[in-house]
C-alpha cells in the first residue's frame, strides 16, 4: 500500500515536470518561428520592394518549403517530437503533416498512396477552416456588412 | 518591437496548444482544427485584424491565421457578388499556401525516400 502511494506521488511529479518543460519548449520554439516570420517579412519587403501583405505570402511559402524539405530529409520529425506544439501550431505543422503522410504512404502507389493520403491530417484543417469561415463569414456579411 | 510582439504572441498561441495537448485527450489534429475555427471566429468581430496590426509576422504564422485568411478572401468577394461571393473568394488569400504545400510535398515525396 505504501509503495503504491509512493509510486503515485512520483508519477504525479514526473508528469507535471515534463508538462512544464513541454510548455516552455513550445513557447520558445513557437516564438522563435514567429520572430523568423517577422524577419522574413522585413527582408522580403525591403529587398524585393513589395508591400507587407505580399511579403507575408512570400514568407508563408518559404516556411512551407523549409518544413517540407526538412521533413523529406528526415530530421524535422525529431524537431517536432522535441518542440511538439511549438512547430505543430505554426504553418510548418501543416506542411509537416502533409509531407509525413505522403512519405508514409508512398509505397502504396501514386493514386491510392500519395494521392488519397496526402491530406489525411491536413484535410481536417481545410475542412473545418472552410466550413467555419463560410459560417462566420455569412454572419459577418449579413450583420456587419462585409469587410 | 514587432519582433518582441511576434515572439510573445506566436509563443503564447503555441503554449496554449501545448497545454491543451498535455492536459486533455485531444490530439494535435483536434487542436489545429480548433485553432483554425478560433481564428475565423475572432475575425467575425475584426479582432484578429487588430492583433495582426500590432504583432505583424508572429500573428501570421500560427494556424489561426489560416482561418483569418479564409474568411477575409470570402468577405472581399462577398462585397462584389453577395452571398455567392463567400464561396467564390474562399481560397483567394490562402491559395499560395495550399498550392505551394501541395507542389512541394508532391515533388519531395517523389524525389526523397523515407528514412526508417
Amino acid at each position: 500500500m505504501e509503495k503504491k502511494d509512493y509510486k503515485k506521488i512520483v508519477d504525479k511529479h514526473k508528469a507535471k515536470e515534463t508538462r512544464v518543460q513541454n510548455g516552455i519548449v513550445a513557447f520558445l520554439t513557437g516564438g522563435l518561428v514567429g520572430v523568423i516570420a517577422e524577419f522574413l517579412i522585413q527582408v522580403y519587403s525591403y529587398f524585393l520592394d513589395i508591400s507587407t501583405q505580399d511579403a507575408s505570402v512570400f514568407m508563408i511559402v518559404t516556411l512551407i518549403f523549409i518544413a517540407a524539405l526538412f521533413t523529406a530529409l528526415g530530421f524535422f520529425d525529431k524537431w517536432v517530437n522535441f518542440a511538439k506544439c511549438g512547430l505543430i501550431i505554426p504553418i510548418t505543422g501543416f506542411a509537416h503533416s502533409m509531407m509525413s503522410s505522403g512519405m508514409e504512404y508512398k509505397k502504396e502507389g501514386l493514386i491510392y498512396g500519395i494521392g488519397s493520403n496526402i491530406f489525411k491530417l491536413a484535410g481536417s484543417v481545410i475542412l473545418y477552416g472552410v466550413v467555419s469561415a463560410w459560417f462566420f463569414g455569412t454572419i459577418r456579411f449579413l450583420l456587419f456588412g462585409g469587410v | 518591437m514587432t519582433y518582441l510582439n511576434s515572439f510573445l504572441f506566436a509563443g503564447f498561441v503555441c503554449l496554449i496548444g501545448q497545454i491543451i495537448l498535455d492536459n486533455t485527450k485531444l490530439t494535435a489534429g483536434h487542436i489545429t482544427s480548433m485553432f483554425v475555427v478560433i481564428g475565423a471566429l475572432l475575425d467575425t468581430f475584426s479582432i484578429y485584424d487588430e492583433i495582426i496590426k500590432y504583432v505583424g509576422g508572429g500573428a501570421l504564422v500560427p494556424i489561426t491565421s489560416f482561418g483569418h485568411s479564409l474568411i477575409h478572401g470570402a468577405l472581399s468577394k462577398a462585397n462584389d457578388f453577395g452571398v455567392i461571393g463567400l464561396i467564390m473568394g474562399m481560397f483567394d488569400l490562402t491559395a499560395a499556401g495550399i498550392t505551394s504545400a501541395i507542389i512541394f510535398t508532391f515533388v519531395f515525396t517523389l524525389t526523397f525516400n523515407p528514412k526508417d
